[in-house]
């Protein structure tokens, strides 16, 4: 057991580095408004978060997450380009299911973290090189991947609008997404409805109802996907190789589908500005595929550095999140990309060493 | 000495002793009806102790009692890493329930699980907040939806009446334990078409620390084997 007081050490260390980078240290609250933030979180962080009752601003929770709280105090008040920093405790339930694990993780640690707000387009390289720099001595496994990629790709599916945004909703659930997919390859099938004649009940309005059964009836007529489309969706999704292998692959993919140059060009500029900081890319990988398991608000670029311990989190994770600046920006919105390490995990490795 | 936990009231505590006089323990309450003590015949070292069905899944993982009857339900609900701590020695065959997810009969367009989850993303967007499911099994609900990919929805909490929470407004969708479906169809509600969460029946459940001589005589004498099963291993976990 690695003492708090450690651990608190090592977060000290990396927060001087983060502040060395330019960041400016900020400290939000740990008793957060639950009701309209919680919301922005997908179902993993939001089943977690610890709720409580406040009787005069009603439901609060215990801070699971720094980048929520971090990107409402830029929006706030903060001018661009803007770097911040931060160091303290998250508080996420762990709840193991059927088997009590010999060594649970902890409920509460610490998070040390960056966030960058800028239109520069070198920002991602900027964030994932500070992180590479300061985890180096560890011998972490890098991985990177890019939302973007693949919400492009389903986008620029030749599908209707209603089908695209279905499958872009559920890209962080794969069964469901491919179920989806399967269907849409197939002919569709008229559905038969039972007969009406229950007494309604509920919020949920008739109205609602008739208006998705039309809908359901609609999509039966629509022509299935071509098999070949899901063959290319395939070979992106399962695309996984050291950085600079996966670039022609990338680029013959772009040739298929259209839609993701924009994406590609963006990975290899990435990629480029990567390197340009002395970053050997044969020893990151690109996986396409990386989003669909980290936070649901990341939507660009992501990256993990993972140690090669069983069961064990990311060490660090990150990524670019301009759609959440747009859902608490009101209307304004700013590129930001980010990321948080974990200090207890360098602890414990370090004190391995 | 062994102490046994059984529920304190009703058809489940009497089926119980009919379970056990089966395989000659006789059970019984001693002195009134109120009282929650009991009396043990045809097995040395056994005691009774009369317990709200609902404790007795505690009961058992902290050690104050050896053995428990109790649901399936109730013990993967309100144990976290349950099976590192009890055994399960016996199905008893009574106490069925099925936790099922149900929805009001009105929604015609919602047959299984795939029409949920679809609907669950149209309510958000109409209505601006999750859509609602009313239960007391938070864990095993929210266990089983998230291994399903079901998203777009929130728990809230309802310890009675859940199947009333529908018509109040209160809940879009229920998920509780039913045996008959009765109580569903009185309110309007169907079960969705799908294997349900969880299939629960009354179960004869030993702590593990408790396992040894004295316990498996006990097991033996009831015509049950010891289960050969060493606690589970960790799990990887994120």
């Amino acid at each position: 057991m690695i003492p708090k007081r450690d651990k608190e050490a090592v977060g000290q260390r990396l927060l001087a580095r983060f502040r060395q980078a330019g960041a400016e240290e900020i400290a939000p609250d740990i008793l957060l408004p639950a009701e309209s933030l919680l919301d922005l979180y997908g179902e993993d962080i939001r089943a977690r978060a610890y709720v409580t009752q406040d009787p005069i601003r009603g439901e609060m929770m215990l801070r699971p997450d720094f980048t929520v709280p971090v990107v409402q105090a830029h929006m706030a008040s903060g001018a661009e380009p803007a770097r911040y920093c931060y160091l303290g405790e998250v508080f996420r339930k762990q709840d193991s299911g059927d088997i009590r694990p010999r060594n649970p993780r902890d409920r509460e640690y610490l998070q040390c973290g960056f966030e960058l707000f800028s239109r520069d387009p070198a920002a991602d390289a900027e964030v994932f090189a500070l992180f590479y720099d300061a985890l180096q001595p560890l011998g972490l496994r890098a991985e990177m991947g890019d939302m973007g990629l693949l919400l492009d790709a389903v986008s620029g599916l030749p599908l209707t609008r209603a089908r695209a945004e279905a499958l872009m909703h559920h890209i962080w659930r794969p069964g469901r997404f491919s179920r989806l997919l399967e269907r849409f390859s197939k002919p569709g099938v008229t559905r038969c409805f039972a007969q009406a004649g229950q007494a309604w009940a509920g919020l949920r309005s008739e109205d609602e109802m008739i208006r998705r059964m039309a809908r359901l009836q609609g999509d039966a007529a629509v022509a299935p996907l071509a098999a070949v489309w899901t063959e290319r969706l395939d070979r992106l999704f399962d695309l996984r190789a050291p950085a600079p292998h996966a670039l022609p692959t990338l680029a013959e993919l772009a040739g298929d589908m259209p839609a993701i140059a924009p994406a590609v060009a963006r990975i290899e500029a990435r990629m480029a500005a990567i390197a340009d900081r002395g970053i050997d890319l044969d020893r990151v990988i690109f996986d396409a595929s990386h989003g669909r398991t980290t936070m649901e608000y990341y939507d660009g670029f992501t990256f993990t550095f993972q140690a090669d311990r069983n069961g064990w989190p990311p060490v660090a994770s990150g990524g670019r999140y301009d759609a959440l600046t747009r859902v608490l920006g009101k209307g304004r919105e700013i590129p930001a990309v980010g990321g948080i390490i974990r200090p207890g995990l360098v602890a414990e490795l370090e004190g391995a060493a | 000495m062994i102490r046994l936990g059984v529920p304190s009231k009703g058809r489940l505590m009497e089926q119980t002793f009919d379970w056990f006089a089966e395989r000659g323990v006789r059970l019984s309450r001693s002195g009134s009806d109120r009282e929650y003590a009991g009396r043990v015949e045809g097995a040395q070292g056994v005691a009774l102790v009369l317990l709200s069905a609902g404790e007795i899944p505690r009961e058992l993982a902290a050690g104050r009692i050896e053995l428990g009857v109790t649901g399936t339900d109730l013990v993967r609900e309100k144990l976290a890493g349950w099976s590192s701590d009890l055994v399960e020695l016996a199905p008893m065959g009574f106490g069925h329930a099925d936790l099922i997810l149900a929805v009001p009969d009105c929604w015609r367009d919602c047959v299984d699980l795939d029409d949920f989850a679809a609907i669950a993303r149209d309510f958000r967007s109409e209505h601006g907040f999750r859509l609602r499911i009313a239960t007391k099994y938070h864990r095993l609900v929210r266990a089983w939806l998230s291994a399903q990919e079901v998203a777009d929805y929130q728990l809230v909490d309802s310890q009675g009446a859940t199947e009333g929470t529908v018509a109040n407004q209160t809940a879009e969708a229920i998920a509780d334990i039913t045996s008959s479906g009765e109580t569903l169809r009185a309110n309007n509600l169907r079960i969705l078409d799908e294997p349900p969460i969880l299939r629960s029946q009354a179960t004869l459940f030993a702590n593990r620390g408790a396992v040894g001589p004295a316990l498996e005589r006990f097991a033996a004498q009831l015509g049950l084997e010891m289960p050969d099963t060493p606690a589970p291993q960790e799990a990887a976990q994120g």
